[in-house]
């Protein structure tokens, strides 16, 4: 796999190159030397900064403190901390067990890693016929696929239910079944866009080269193409995972199974008549695995993001 | 069959002449059987869960669908219906006004934020990760998030913040001028992140002659922002509105958790009544007409971006 080495190593390269360029900006050096830009610049940043902190971790750290205070303390001192004394670590655990919380992130959970793979299974494979194979139908696929970047999803989502209600031509019903969230969801161009264009950038003549050497088109996906592709799979996964955590409409019509409903839905159906503690508590145990693994991710999530950007402009 | 395989190959060997081959082998030297094998997970995924709905939902716009009887057509009857619905205007106008909040508070936000947070030298990471992180708070745990915030009574966060300041209390979610404001800011809340992210990735695009010939023309730090960053990123910029707009037109979960349209319909948004004509009164008939009208809309916004990513990405 040297050659595979290289290639990263190149592409490593060129990462580098684009840091660099991006060094001059609106503020030049010579404006950076002024006291008076300085100034400015400090204080609007530090402004901005002290907004981000209020609107960005205010709302959890005030939530994590209300998983943990007591409903009295919540309506009628909000903005205290503990105003009566008492924290009420009881909350937490009165979340889990009355709500099943747990249960509910497994689900969650179940559907998110699920939905990863096949959306992954789905982009690779098409991405590489369309990158690699090239059959002569292959625009005429391009086209079919990003084609539905352009229609609004709105007009789905009625006959998808009714889809998945009753299946046409093959029979039988998908309601309640994990698979009525990942195939439609695996029907994602945006997702196919990315992986292809990055499978674009691939160097054609290693591909060249493990043909000669007799490998098979299958052999060169599996041993040569994803090997390479491993940073835009976990960028393509990653956001799927986001995606189908934050998942709720879709999920709330097409499982209707209390036992295996996701953490959206079953928030949504369960706690309207819980006590506001209790609430708070359920609500922040649910934040906790979408928030650490963006921390973890961080920066896997936001080149996904500009990748976006990438393919918007 | 044999005049197309004969085309096939004859197009096939035109890139290497000298050497004639059956159009079979051709087709199989080609990959033909191997790129249908890859090609066939997403052409099941996108033709049975894409395109299939999206022509199904077409026809069911002319046709009675429930499930007692088999589907008959009925002209343009559902749409007559859904266009005589007394709640249609006031739903199409929440709507627009839900679009307009949106873009008089959710376009200048991200924009000054980006520009600003690109020029950081220090702390990037954490401005960024602040940015983002309400993005990746699932939208049911932030609407009952901000529920609370909301409670209308005077020991509510919102009401004993602008106590501080001598104001309110104000009704928010209760009252029918502020409940569609109030999910306007909620929304901008949960979705400038991402934007901002985007905006910056653009920024960092732009290329330093353009600043290094503005310094030398001693150009002063706004008249480079007026002339020389927002004109070099304007592509993203409208991109971004556009995407902003049909994301708004079709705000659903805001007014359904929210307030399930209320006070007095004042929430009523044009998806609140696609879902429920279909999941409330069963009448997909309905439902599908008003989706393809509001498709409608939406396909020409659609157009227009399309327009601009071609006319930006081949620039």
């Amino acid at each position: 796999m040297s050659i595979a080495t290289r290639v990263r190593a190149g592409i490593r390269n060129l990462r580098d190159r684009e840091i660099e360029a991006e060094e001059r900006s609106i503020i030049s050096p010579a404006d950076r030397k002024q006291p008076g830009v300085r100034i400015t610049l400090f204080v609007v940043q530090a402004l901005i900064l002290v907004g981000l902190l209020i609107a960005g971790l205010g709302p959890l750290l005030w939530l994590a403190k209300s998983a943990i205070s007591t409903t009295q303390d919540i309506i009628t001192d909000p903005l205290g901390i503990f105003p009566s004394g008492i924290v009420q670590w009881q909350n937490l655990v009165t979340a889990w067990e009355q709500s099943a919380i747990g249960k509910y992130m497994f689900n969650t959970a179940v559907i998110a890693a699920g939905q990863a793979v096949v959306t992954l299974f789905v982009c690779t494979t098409c991405a590489y016929c369309l990158s690699v194979l090239k059959p002569r139908w292959a625009p005429a696929l391009s086209a079919g696929i990003l084609a539905t970047l352009f229609v609004p999803s709105i007009i789905a989502l009625v006959p998808l239910y009714l889809t998945i209600l009753d299946l046409p031509v093959v029979g039988g019903s998908l309601i309640d079944n994990y698979f009525a969230l990942w195939l439609p969801g695996a029907a994602n161009a945006f997702m196919i866009l990315v992986t292809k264009r990055f499978f674009d950038s691939l160097p054609r003549d290693v591909f060249e080269a493990a043909r000669i050497d007799g490998a098979g088109a299958w052999r060169i996906f599996v041993v040569i193409v994803l090997p390479l592709s491993r940073p835009i799979l976990g960028v393509v996964g990653l956001i799927t995972i986001m995606a189908s955590w934050k998942d709720f409409l879709w999920p709330l019509l097409v499982i209707t199974n209390r036992e295996l409903q996701p953490i959206s839905v079953a928030l949504f159906l369960n706690l309207k008549n819980t006590e506001l503690g209790v609430q708070m508590a359920a609500l922040f145990i649910a934040l906790i695995v979408p928030v650490v693994l963006f921390v973890l991710f961080q920066k896997q999530f936001l080149r996904g993001v500009s990748a976006s950007a990438g393919v918007k402009g | 069959m044999s005049v197309v395989q004969d085309r096939m190959a004859e197009a096939t060997t035109s890139v290497v002449p000298p050497i004639r081959i059956s159009a079979p082998r051709v087709w199989m030297r080609r990959g033909g059987l191997t790129a249908v094998l890859f090609a066939l997970p997403a052409l099941i995924v996108f033709g049975y869960f894409s395109w299939g709905p999206i022509v199904r939902g077409l026809i069911m716009s002319w046709q009675k669908v429930n499930f007692a009887a088999d589907p008959s057509w009925v002209g343009w009857s559902n749409f007559a219906y859904v266009l005589s619905d007394p709640l249609l205007p006031q739903a199409v106008g929440n709507t627009l006004l839900f679009v307009a909040l949106g873009l008089v508070i959710g376009f200048p936000v991200p924009l000054f934020l980006a520009v600003f947070m690109a020029e950081l030298r220090k702390s990037k990471r954490l401005f960024n990760l602040l940015a983002y992180l309400p993005v990746v708070i699932p939208p049911v745990v932030a609407i009952l998030l901000w529920k609370t915030f909301y409670d209308p009574g005077g020991t509510g966060l919102f009401n004993q913040i602008l106590g501080f300041f001598g104001l309110g209390p104000l009704g928010w979610l209760n009252s029918t001028v502020l409940a569609l404001p109030s999910m306007v800011i909620e929304a901008t809340w949960a979705g400038a992140g991402a934007t901002v992210i985007i905006y910056i990735a653009a920024l960092t695009g732009v290329r330093s002659e353009l600043y290094e010939v503005a310094d030398l023309d001693g150009a002063s730090i706004w008249s480079k922002i007026w002339n020389v960053t927002l004109p070099q990123i304007r592509g993203v910029i409208i991109i971004m509105v556009l995407l902003q707009i049909i994301g708004t037109m079709q705000v659903f979960a805001e007014p359904f958790l929210f307030t399930g349209g209320g006070p007095s319909n004042s929430t009523m948004t044009i998806l609140l009544m696609i879902y429920n004509y279909a999941f409330v009164s069963q009448d997909f008939g309905a439902a599908s007409a008003l989706s393809t009208l509001l498709a409608l809309a939406l396909g020409v916004l659609s157009v227009a971006y399309f327009a601009a990513t071609k006319r930006w990405s081949t620039e």
